[in-house]
């Protein structure tokens, strides 16, 4: 187990495109790390420059003490598990397990003692003798993880793991990860670009956008407080409600004061917004109703304001009974308003 | 397009049947022999079985027949040459395929397409040149000189070439994070998953091998390095006496059973492999 510690990190691929442009970022021992951002972030490229299996451009890599720029990735003692498994389709699970250990000259005894106690956890030991073409994906995906874990090696990387699972067994295998991590302690880097495997896995979350990390911290915390308009939009399912600062304005005459000068835009988290009037500083926006998505628990609804350019949406508990255009007042409280400056996106100092 | 009428069914049968008939009777024709005296058959081809059958079969192994050498020495040859063009073409184009598709080196992409370009240029194409080469390397009359130049052509590396592109990268990775280095990962991962492949072009390459004719008529002056081929043409046509056709067609027809043999070996191999690597 060991901290890992990127330096400003760079990556050109073939001299032209470059993926990640000069990232610092520092993981520390047993640490779990999510990298998170939209498709072609270069979520990818950043881990699989930990893992040795594309060149640093520039730059410096530590997996613990050592600088391992110019390491193989066994040499790197990192496992990593690949979002189509990549196990080898000749080999039995035990061979799968057992290829890395026996590469490394692990003895005999210790190699069978390491894949019955992998197998064990994982709940794969009926499965060792048969190849990987006759297990479900489910079991598949644990035999990779169980490929990683044999080999305690001094972190787990993960590529979207669990994008090929469907949505009950993916949840499952998230807690798993998560379970299985605490337990042994590895610190690991995953990337995904599932808000719920984010928010949930994380102790430290970032949050990338081409190339760059826009926001490092703990989930809740990006959640609560995003630094830029691109981390409040793409945080949260459905993401902040993103308002012009003028045109609301010109809707709402009694805007809090203490949103600070240089604002372009106000961002509102959709549970934020309110039907019913609360009992704290608020200003009110008159509103149509154009559509409501029941999710269940709760119901999503988008809200029309004149003069805005996209529609509102809020959260409510429960399920809302109401029919395209009908009158609402949506209440927003002063202080759950995030300000975002103008000229940069970030957020605005209060 | 399936149609429901007799009479169009009878005609389409009965084209086939004749198409199989007009392929099968010289085949037909050469087994009757092999159960003939050639007395016998002098004096006619016979269409039924006769009782020769055994005798002939244990005469063709000492038959040694004027202008070639005797039978055994021909299959020897043969076998070897078929057997030496089919692992070498396997060994050397699995190997140059990996490197093209797993290595970056210069030239990678210019050394694939010199490769390629072989493929346009068979041996019947590149004779002349190809038999000065042999020639003045001293390989007249050799197994090198009649294997080396058919074992040099692409089909084979471009069969695995486009075999291994199909095999995802993350293999190769998983490999590599597994401390599998090139040879490992040749040797343990690539070679087994390309079971299938190899056992066809077993097939392929080795009655490839077992078929040449015009070039070991070329290399081969002495009888010694005859191969069944060409010296089944020798014993029918160098003769002044009336041939034996007895022993020939005994001959011809043995001829045909090793590649039988290969295919019937080869193919369990290749059910199993196919069923195997089916992700
Ligand atoms: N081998 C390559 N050669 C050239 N460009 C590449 C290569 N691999 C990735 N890129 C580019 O680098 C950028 C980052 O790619 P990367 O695969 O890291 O994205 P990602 O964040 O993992 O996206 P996704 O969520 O879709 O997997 C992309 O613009 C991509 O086009
Ligand atoms: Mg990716």
């Amino acid at each position: 187990m060991a901290s890992i510690t990127l330096t400003s990190v760079k990556k050109t691929y073939h001299g032209n495109v470059t993926a990640i442009h000069g990232l610092d970022l520092s993981i520390e021992d047993g640490e779990f790390v999510v990298l998170v951002g939209p498709s072609g972030c270069g979520k990818s490229t950043l881990l699989r420059m930990i893992a040795g299996l594309e060149t640093i451009t520039t730059g410096e890599v530590r997996i613990g003490n050592t600088v391992v720029n110019r390491l193989e990735p066994a040499e790197r003692d990192i496992a990593m598990v690949f979002q189509n498994y990549a196990l080898y389709p000749h080999m039995s699970v035990r061979g799968n397990l057992e290829y890395g250990l026996k590469n490394r000259g692990t003895p005999r005894p210790e190699i069978d003692r390491r894949v019955l106690e992998a197998a064990r956890i994982l709940e794969i030991e009926p499965f060792l003798d048969r190849k990987p073409r006759q297990l479900s994906g489910g079991q598949r995906q644990r035999v990779a993880m169980g490929r990683a874990i044999v080999r305690q090696p001094k972190a787990f990387l993960f590529d979207e793991p669990l994008s090929n699972l469907d949505a009950k067994l993916r949840g499952q295998m998230r807690v798993e990860i998560r379970r299985l991590q605490r337990t042994l302690g590895t610190t690991s880097v995953y990337v995904t670009h599932d808000q719920l495997e984010a928010m949930t896995l994380a102790d430290k979350l970032v949050v990338m956008n081409a190339g760059v990390i826009e926001q490092i911290g703990r989930p809740l915390d990006i959640y609560a407080d995003p630094q830029s308009l691109f981390v409040a939009a793409f945080m949260g399912s459905p993401g902040m409600n993103l308002v012009d600062i003028e045109r609301l304005r010109g809707l709402v005459a009694d805007l809090p004061a203490s949103i600070p000068s240089g604002t372009g835009t106000i961002g509102i988290r959709p549970e934020d917004i309110a039907l019913d009037e609360p009992a704290t500083p608020h200003f009110t926006i008159s509103a149509t109703l154009e559509a409501v998505e029941l999710v269940g628990s709760e119901s999503l609804i988008y809200a029309n304001a004149q003069g805005l350019s996209e529609d509102v949406v809020l959260r409510s508990q429960g399920i809302h009974r109401g029919n395209p255009g009908d009158p609402l007042t949506l209440h927003i409280r002063h202080e759950v308003l995030h300000s975002f400056l103008r000229e940069t996106g970030r957020k605005a100092a209060a | 397009m399936v149609e429901n009428r007799p009479f169009l069914s009878i005609l389409t049968h009965a084209v086939l049947i004749a198409g199989v008939i007009i392929v099968a009777f010289p085949v037909y024709v050469a087994i009757i022999a092999m159960t003939h005296t050639d007395v016998t058959l002098n004096s006619g081809a016979p269409l039924l079985p006769g009782g020769e059958l055994v005798a002939n079969l244990i005469a063709v192994w000492t038959f040694d027949p004027p202008g070639a050498p005797p039978f055994w020495l021909m299959v020897w040859n043969s076998t070897l040459m078929a057997l030496i063009i089919m692992i070498g073409k396997i060994v050397i184009s699995i190997v140059s395929a990996y490197a093209i598709v797993y290595f970056r080196f210069p030239f990678r992409t210019l050394a694939f397409w010199v490769i390629f370009i072989t493929l346009m240029l068979p041996v019947e194409v590149r004779i002349i040149p190809t038999y000065e080469v042999v020639a003045n390397l001293g390989m007249l009359n050799s197994y090198a000189g009649l294997t080396v130049p058919l074992i040099a052509s692409a089909t084979a590396t471009f069969l695995f070439r486009q075999f291994f592109m199909t095999i995802p990268d993350e293999m190769m990775e998983a490999a590599r994070v597994d401390g599998a280095g090139p040879l490992k990962f040749f040797r343990d991962i690539l070679l087994p998953l390309s079971r299938t492949n190899i056992a066809a072009l077993c097939i392929i390459l080795f009655i490839y091998g077992w078929v040449q004719y015009l070039w070991p008529l070329l290399v081969t002056t002495r009888e010694e390095h005859f191969t069944l081929m060409m010296g089944v043409r020798q014993m029918a046509g160098a003769q002044k006496v009336d041939p034996q056709w007895n022993i020939i067609m005994t001959a011809v027809v043995l001829a045909m059973l090793p590649p039988v043999v290969i295919v019937i070996a080869m193919q369990r191999l290749f059910v199993k492999g196919l069923v195997e690597t089916e992700k």
